[in-house]
């Protein structure tokens, strides 16, 4: 039976799902042994039923990076963090570095809409439409909110990082990294 | 006339001449034990932690242990590498470490002792996130004290071999850090050529040369394809030209 | 009080001098040089600490390293009266808090902070030494004990209108506390008097007399025989320390006696220093004859300054008295003097090499060793470094014999011991008795029926639980430097565990990793456990990160300090259960999405569409 995948980018660039791409003509066998659930690759934007796999890119920065992942957590068996953003943060988490004042997001959303002479906003307002989910009080990496079973370092993580995990977890082997496949970079 | 000695290294007999640490004696023989804060050419200091063995059953720091004859000493066991990998990510987890962005990923070497241990799993340790100060005032020369990792490798250069004492720990405990002879590094005379500024003395990006960023294309690093160990060192002079 | 004049920027300069100057311009006398400017000055700013360096030929960022080591230094000017509130567990539990509260409101003063017309500082400090008549605070160098709401704001009203802290004494405590260079409100709160130490009619110099008359080989072998081992608390066999002191090869050695009595709940070394001071002195002189050293140096914990000016008196009674200088007791060839160096506010100076890296001039960092002390300690010669209890006992053992000294006690730890008692009983204070008594005994002693638990050692002992209360004070079963804390039931442990972490890691020197990194991270998950943020995995998380602490750190402040936190995992487990949250979901219960939007809310002035429940209705 094929293994079923979910995919999702939180706090993160897309990135991470670009480098799935960068597995290039092995993409075909591995739509041999798995079906995409829920993922932006499809645009199935709710899980359809519980996965084996989930990948998911980015941490966590507002609310409904929050609510997605603990979704991600309810409905896959594995759930695999991947990217240098869902295993410490990555770029985003430079905003906790201002973490320290005593009103930090305000400090946080100020210099990025307002106090800042590179900003181009003539309405000088910070957005705040219904819409938009809450921030976080700062970034949380995936294991600091929910049960992590795998990281994938990398920023992103070659196609054949990738590529070799998944082939490993689709086997039933355990993932150990070959030393020039691991990289934090 | 140095008494000459042995000892084992994880099974391993290793020749000592006594007076000898167990990190030269290794060295030595070929045998690497893990390191940071210690480094060829300066007087070991026994901070970093990360080349703790056991010597006879008893945890010490091979960089400042003297061998002793025929004595046993754990190395790369399995128990021994754990602590190393939870040294490594306190490392981590206490400065900000921003791989991606850091100019000295691909010749760092808290970065390569994190893929020689092969930390990738994640831990409960908290990120720290320390708000700490980029010193850019010098010319030549900017620190991002976020990555300081408290090594001390500059420290006793600059006061060892420079001879000038530009940088000294300030502060205690987490809130310990490098200091230097001034207000900012502009007012000190400290210069490029200093051992102290050498792309080998600092492990991390702490120190970084300015212009010097991002010299080798990523594939081409210190450890893109070698695991840290002895006679791969932190950064090819020539390469950094 | 005549208001002081403050100095100018030329006068200070001079100042400067005149100190560096009266140290001879030597770096090794770095921590004198700063005590002296920080007592006269308030403060060591960046323009002194250049001063300095440029006198004693050195660069401004190690006196930088110097000043900010040490907590009694201060990088800016601080107030001309430094209040500092005793912050220890026991201090906290009598109320030490609402006193510092109560200092910050009537002084205008923030805690950690100055008040703005530059007249006061206050902070908390660790631990003053004074558990046994708690809360007590240190104001300049005058101590005051059992402090009350009422009493403080007394003490605040004098003080603004004028008064000298050393004015502020009332009644002077028995014994030499009320000695005219002492005059102090302490209690000396001895409680049980034993055969060694604190009986009466210990004869003056009778120790030394009788020492002098046998030869240092001698002397080792009485010393052996009396089975005596250090009495701070690692218990390391003091006969086989001085023995590789004499036995190294050396132009010169030192001896060294540790009065930095730091370890929370400990007291004993003030009521020797105070009572026995001569006995000290002895048993060092003593150690000087057995090793052949002709400097030796008292280590006086900043928080004890009070009593210097005695000490250098009893100092300088001996000088004349021929029994410390030249020619000791008319012995041709037997030169010893003493000198006294004051501490800054360091717990970590209490460890023997980071004690002798102080008295360097140096940031009270622990050396590697080896090589050890007795090899290569104080300026690099060989070094006896002990406690202040272990060189009285010594100086008994030489009057009284080794087997007189080993009849009490185990057999493995011999002789008696002063225990400082402080916490949830009626008598709190010194008792001394001999090793191997029972902490039930003990308890029954200090009348402390309602006790839950005892913390045996300090923080970086063990707290045991009520069905352990049989087990023995001895380095057999359970050691001790002498601090025993009771905590009655109605104390809540984790608390208690929390608040040594937080001393941990503030004590911590951060030389190394796992110390400097590893508590900062024990505390934060303790936090969270008293929040009941914690699954049970988190156990196996603390015990697993103590573990490394105490493997990889260099030096017994990070051995130690896991302590708190694996010894009530393991005696209290019901403590940490009940606080535990099963996590089968897969969530970590550590994350709290509630506070993580609080301030979210707040700014967007809306609440959350996913996490607050009744949004719609709103």
């Amino acid at each position: 039976m094929k293994k079923r995948i979910a995919t999702v980018s939180l706090a993160g660039c897309f990135g991470c799902h670009m480098a799935l791409l960068d597995i290039d003509e092995r993409l075909l066998d591995l739509l041999q042994s798995v079906e995409f659930d829920r993922s932006p690759l499809n645009d199935l934007k709710k899980f359809t039923r519980r996965c084996d796999i989930g990948l998911v890119e980015g941490g966590c920065c507002n609310e409904e990076n929050v609510h997605t992942l603990r979704e991600f957590r309810r409905n896959c068996d594995v759930l695999i963090a991947v990217g240098q953003c869902a295993v410490m943060g990555g770029l985003p988490v430079m905003r906790n570095a201002i973490m320290h004042s005593e009103d930090p997001l305000r400090e946080c959303l100020e210099t990025a809409y307002l106090n800042s002479d590179k900003i181009y906003n003539p309405s000088n307002r910070i957005p705040n439409d219904e819409a938009l989910p809450l921030l976080l009080d700062k970034v949380y990496t995936l294991a600091e909110v929910v049960k992590v079973d795998y990281q994938i370092p990398g920023c992103p993580p070659s196609g054949d990082t990738l590529w070799y995990t998944l082939s490993a977890l689709l086997a039933g082997k355990p993932v150990e990294l070959p030393y020039e496949l691991l990289r934090y970079d | 006339m140095s008494k000459e000695f042995t000892f084992e290294i994880d099974g391993r007999l290793v020749k000592a001449v006594q007076g000898d640490t167990i990190m030269q004696a290794a060295d030595a023989a070929g045998v690497y034990i893990p390191r940071l804060c210690d480094t060829e050419g300066l007087e070991p200091q026994g901070s970093c932690r990360v080349c703790v063995v056991k010597q006879n059953g008893r945890s010490v720091s091979a960089c400042t242990q003297p061998a002793i004859a025929d004595s046993k000493v754990e190395n790369e066991t399995e128990e021994i590498q754990g602590y190393r990998r939870n040294l490594v990510r306190m490392l981590y987890h206490e400065g900000n470490h921003l791989c991606p962005i850091c100019e000295a990923s691909g010749r760092c070497e808290l970065q390569a002792m994190g893929y020689r241990l092969g930390i990738t799993q994640a831990t409960k340790y908290p990120y720290l996130q320390p708000v700490r100060p980029v010193d850019a005032s010098h010319p030549d020369i900017v620190l991002d004290t976020n990555r300081c990792i408290f090594c001390g490798r500059c420290i006793r250069a600059s006061r060892d071999i420079d001879g000038k004492h530009v940088f000294e720990y300030v502060g205690r405990g987490i809130h310990k850090r490098v200091g230097v002879n001034g207000d900012r590094l502009a007012q000190t005379n400290v210069e490029l050529t200093d051992r102290a500024i050498d792309l080998a003395t600092c492990p991390v990006g702490c120190i970084i040369q300015k212009g010097k960023g991002f010299f080798a294309p990523i594939g081409q690093r210190q450890f893109d394809h070698k695991p840290i160990s002895l006679g791969v060192a932190a950064v090819d002079p020539e390469e950094a030209e | 009080m005549a208001v002081k004049q403050p100095m100018n920027d030329q006068e200070r300069v001079a100042f400067i001098d005149q100190v560096c100057r009266r140290y001879q311009f030597d770096r090794s006398r770095l921590m004198d040089i700063l005590l002296d400017i920080q007592a006269e000055l308030n403060g060591i700013e960046a323009p002194l600490m250049e001063a300095v360096a440029q006198r004693l030929s050195i660069t401004r960022v190690e006196v930088e390293g110097m000043v900010s080591f040490y907590a009694f230094f201060s990088a800016h000017r601080q107030g001309e009266i430094v209040i500092r509130v005793s912050n220890d567990i026991v201090d906290r539990h009598a109320g030490a808090e609402e006193v510092a509260r109560i200092f910050s409101e009537e002084l205008q003063t923030p805690i950690g902070g100055d008040s703005e017309d530059g007249r006061f500082s206050l902070e908390f400090i660790p631990f003053l030494g004074m558990s046994d008549q708690a809360p007590a605070a240190m104001i300049g160098a005058t101590i005051l004990t059992r402090l009350t709401p009422e009493k403080v704001r007394t003490i605040c009203a004098r003080l603004k209108s004028g008064v000298a802290p050393s004015d502020l004494i009332e009644h002077y405590g028995d014994g030499n506390n009320a000695h005219p260079l002492v005059c102090a409100e302490v209690e000396n709160g001895i409680r049980q008097r034993g055969d060694v130490l604190l009986c009466e009619g210990i004869v003056d110099g009778a120790a030394l007399d009788s020492a002098l008359r046998r030869t240092p080989d001698d002397l080792l072998a009485e010393l052996s025989e009396s089975g005596l081992t250090g009495r701070g608390g690692a218990g390391f066999p003091t006969a086989r320390k001085w023995r590789v002191a004499a036995d190294t090869a050396a132009e010169r050695r030192y001896v060294v006696c540790n009065a930095d009595e730091g370890e929370p709940g400990t007291f004993k070394d003030r009521v020797l220093l105070t009572e026995r001071a001569d006995l000290m002195v002895e048993g060092m002189t003593i150690a000087a004859y057995v090793i052949g050293a002709e400097a030796g140096i008292i280590y006086l914990r900043g928080e004890y300054a009070y009593l210097r000016a005695y000490l250098e008196d009893v100092l300088r009674q001996r000088r004349e008295r021929g029994l410390l200088g030249e020619t000791i007791a008319g012995r041709e060839g037997f030169d010893f003097d003493i000198r006294i160096q004051l501490g800054a506010g360091a717990y970590i100076c209490g460890e023997e090499s980071a004690l002798l890296s102080s008295c360097e001039g140096l940031r009270g960092e622990p050396k590697n060793r080896p090589p050890f002390p007795v090899e290569s300690g104080y300026l690099g010669y060989p070094t006896v470094v002990d406690n202040v209890e272990t060189f009285c006992c010594a100086a008994r053992i030489m009057e009284l014999g080794g087997a007189w000294f080993g009849g009490f006690g185990t057999g493995r730890t011999t002789g008696t011991k002063l225990f400082s008692v402080s916490g949830d009983c009626a008598r709190p204070g010194v008792y001394e008795l001999p090793f191997g008594i029972t902490v039930q005994d003990l308890l029954d002693l200090v009348e402390a029926p309602d006790a839950a638990a005892v913390q045996v050692g300090g923080p970086s002992g063990q707290m045991i639980n009520s069905g352990q209360f049989e087990r023995r004070l001895c380095l057999e079963d359970l050691p001790t430097g002498g601090s025993v804390m009771v905590f009655s039931l109605h104390r809540n442990i984790l608390e208690i565990v929390d608040h040594f972490l937080e001393f941990f890691v503030e004590e911590s020197c951060g030389y190394c990793t796992p110390c400097r990194v590893g508590n900062v991270f024990l505390k934060k998950r303790i936090e969270k456990v008293r929040k009941g943020l914690c699954g049970a995995e988190d156990l196996g998380y603390l015990q697993e990160l103590g573990k490394t602490i105490s493997m990889t750190s260099r030096c017994g402040l990070g051995l130690t300090s896991p302590n708190p936190v694996i010894s009530t995992i393991r005696n209290f487990p019901l403590v940490y259960a009940a606080l535990l949250k099963s996590n089968g979901d897969g969530l970590e219960p550590s994350f709290d999405i509630q506070h993580a939007l609080e301030e979210s809310r707040r700014l967007a002035k809306r609440r959350s569409m996913i996490y607050d429940p009744t949004y719609d209705d709103a």
